[in-house]
């Protein structure tokens, strides 16, 4: 996906003007907060939430810390199964591996449920050039596809900035069909138009929730039972996953699969949960002839040892963004890459170049809710904070931001200047109010003042008065 | 009891009535507060806008004034009427000295002394009464790092209930964040406004005359957005203004 996190300030303005993104902005907030808020005090009627998410914490770091151990385990046990373990350096060699599979096995259709490393690969593009057609299945992501390959804008929940009202119009013209609005005769449309596809299909393409070392199993995690006909119907089955995403044992699986749909979604579990293991056997029903794993770098080897390797830990709930007073304010799409919100504003100048993302890490409050909330402990805050201070040490902060803070700091460290700049700081605001208790318009800080007033200091500052009242 | 108090560069600059209704809260609590000459800003902003080095040199600047290696016992404890203030000098150096086993290690010291108001007031001078009195309702907002670093919750609500008159409207998601976020509030003003918003219709939704908070930041950013809103009504103060009853507005003069 084309990296457009340069346009971060000009997006933000048209999603801040876009009524009906914030009216979906606002249902998706309260679904979700309230939804995981449930879920969590459910669960501590009987359990510790916070216990859990320390086991959660401490599973992904044992992983992480010997990710290549773990990896090694993965390939033995899954290529014991039957299946190939593939490597992939980044989003050309996901395409090039992927189109390889399909011509060898004459594929013309590949039938997809959600994978975010496609996303990261642009793999559709990849593979509609190669002519072979990509048909997403999971209900977001075609509904992203058929409205002319739209980006998704949350991870677990792609289309959650469409109403149903988008939605009908936009299934009335491509299905040309009588429009619907009703959610599950939407849903039997979609369901009606994928199942030739899914029949047809020669190949099925996955992403992975999890890959278990001890199984050789990928675990897949879905609400809509898509990702079961992609996996099992056709003859090929790849799946395009993160080297991160691998947990030792499936005990530790079970043990985040109490996290992840909690985090995610508020349910104490979603409604498919799938393992995965090795091709289609002897005795086996159905499944397919060929199983593959595409194993993913794409930027991630590069954060071991550095002070982002947590954010190796992450599984992708999207609790996160959910949780973050920006992310409810201006939606995905805003951020301009794969990922959004919190986790987004961290990855994606990590993934795609610090100079390529410089809003991302100041787009917070640093109000640190993602960190309460993360299933995994990634102190996600400090981290865009870390970022930060990368920004300055590179030198890529604008000069006239870079000047001002040094400029006050350099007054703040001497009290007698700096009392003496604040006393004509606050004459300066005073006079601005001109009697009134309010500032309208603060040329120094038009960003404040554009939509809420600025209160007038109350006359003196502190110091003075308080110097007065001591020697009063 | 000999309590420091650490002003706060927004209190200095905004609002000294807070700073002053803080001091009678502390004495009339029996402390002898000292207010250290030289203090102005903990450095918060310069490190969370990643200007780590003006970080160090004001972090440096605060724990030599607030913790004299000669004449430490001169106060027991440092106050501060910000849960964002109090977090930076408590948690916040420890951070910036991860190299460098002096400055931690009086940075270390320092921490154990620091404390938000509320959470001195509950917590060491297990206040009892408070000299304020308030006719009518409040909503009291949560700011974040408060909240979130120190475990601020419960604090100011047992102190607003001692104050004579006063009745507690909790609001929708008071744990919400306002959008300020320091320089956020700069940076990114047209989110931060918009995220003020939201926070806004909450305080409304509780229905109270005024929002209390223990952050100047917010309150700025709360009251700023409620006038523009067109809220001329709920009072926007600060918690130590409220508990020593000291309701010294912003307005140096009526509205109009």
């Amino acid at each position: 996906m084309r990296q457009q996190s340069m346009f971060f300030k000009a997006r933000v303005g048209e999603k801040l003007a876009d009524v009906r993104l914030q009216a979906n902005l606002k249902t998706a907030r309260n679904k979700f907060v309230d939804g995981r808020a449930k879920a969590v005090s459910d669960y501590n009627e009987t359990a510790d939430f916070e216990a859990l998410r320390d086991a959660g914490e401490a599973i992904r770091k044992r992983v992480i810390e010997n990710l290549d151990t773990w990896l090694e385990l993965f390939e033995q046990n899954a290529t014991a199964r039957g299946a190939t373990v593939l490597w992939a350096k980044d989003g050309k060699e996901i395409c090039d591996l992927v189109v390889g599979i399909a011509r060898q096995h004459g594929v013309t259709k590949a039938i997809k449920s959600k994978s975010m490393l496609s996303e990261e690969a642009d793999l559709n593009a990849a593979l509609t050039a190669a002519g072979i057609q990509p048909v997403e299945t999971d209900l977001g992501e075609y509904i992203l596809q058929i409205a002319g390959d739209e980006p998704p804008s949350h991870i677990i929940a792609p289309v959650m900035h469409k109403n149903v009202d988008e939605v009908a119009d936009l299934f009335a013209k491509v299905h040309d069909k009588p429009r619907k609005t009703d959610i599950p005769q939407l849903t039997r449309e979609a369901r009606e138009v994928l199942r030739e596809h899914f029949v047809s299909a020669e190949m099925g393409i996955s992403g992975g929730n999890f890959l278990i070392a001890e199984s050789g199993s990928v675990a897949l995690v879905t609400n809509e039972g898509n990702g079961r006909m992609v996996t099992t119907l056709p003859r090929v089955h790849v799946v395009i996953t993160g080297i991160e995403k691998i947990v030792p044992t499936l005990e530790d699986f079970a043990t985040l699969m109490r996290l992840l749909p909690r985090s995610a979604t508020g349910q104490s579990i979603s409604n498919y949960v799938s393992l995965l293991t090795g091709n289609k056997g002897a005795a086996d029903s159905d499944g397919p002839e060929r199983m593959v794993f595409i194993l993913v770098d794409n930027g991630r080897v590069g954060l071991l040892g550095t002070p982002f390797q947590d954010m190796l830990c992450c599984i992708r709930c999207g609790a996160c963004m959910n949780h973050c007073p920006v992310y409810q304010t201006i939606g995905g799409h805003a951020y301009g890459w794969v990922y959004p919100g919190p986790m987004g504003s961290i990855l994606t100048p990590l993934f795609t170049g610090l100079e390529n993302a410089l809003d991302l890490p100041h787009a917070s409050t640093l109000c640190g809710q993602c960190g309460v909330v993360c299933p995994v402990k990634i102190p996600l805050p400090e981290l865009l904070r870390e970022l930060r201070e990368q920004q300055t040490e590179q030198g890529l902060r604008p000069h006239s931001e870079r000047f001002a803070l040094k400029l006050w700091g350099w007054v703040a460290t001497r009290p007698t200047l700096y009392a003496l700049a604040t006393k004509i700081a606050v004459r300066y605001l005073n006079w601005l109010a001109g009697g009134r208790n309010r500032i309208e318009v603060l040329g120094l800080a038009p960003g404040w003042t554009a939509g809420r007033d600025f209160p007038a200091p109350q006359g003196r500052t502190f110091k003075e008065l308080y110097a007065k009242r001591k020697h009063a | 009891m000999r309590v420091a108090l650490f002003v706060t560069c927004l209190v200095d600059l905004m609002r000294p009535s807070v700073g002053f209704a803080t001091i009678e809260l502390l004495e009339a609590a029996g402390c002898t507060v000292i207010v250290p000459a030289r203090q102005t800003c903990c450095g918060q902003p310069a490190f969370n806008s990643g200007e780590r080095a003006a970080a160090v040199a004001l972090a440096k600047k605060t724990i030599a004034e607030f913790d004299h290696l000669d004449d430490f016992e001169r106060f027991d404890y440092v106050v501060a009427p910000s849960g964002s203030c109090a977090d930076q000098i408590k948690n916040g150096y420890l951070g910036l000295f991860t190299d460098d086993a002096h400055w931690r290690a009086r940075a270390e010291r320092l921490a154990g002394r620091v404390f938000e108001l509320t959470d001195f007031l509950v917590k060491v001078l297990k206040l009892q009464t408070v000299p304020g009195e308030f006719a009518g309702s409040v909503t009291y907002h949560d700011s974040c790092t408060g909240l979130r670093c120190l475990g601020i919750k419960e604090q100011p609500r047992a102190l607003l209930g001692k104050v004579t008159g006063l009745s507690l409207r909790e609001m929708p998601a008071s744990e919400e964040c306002c959008g300020f976020g320091g320089t956020f509030s700069v940076k990114h003003g047209d989110i931060s406004a918009a995220i003020a918003g939201k926070k806004c219709v909450n305080v409304q939704a509780a229905g109270a005359d005024a929002v209390v908070g223990g952050d100047l930041g917010c309150l700025i950013n709360i009251e700023g957005k409620l006038r523009r809103m067109g809220d001329e009504t709920t009072r926007v103060l600060h918690i130590a203004e409220v508990l020593a009853g000291k309701l010294t507005e912003t307005p140096p003069k009526a509205a109009g």
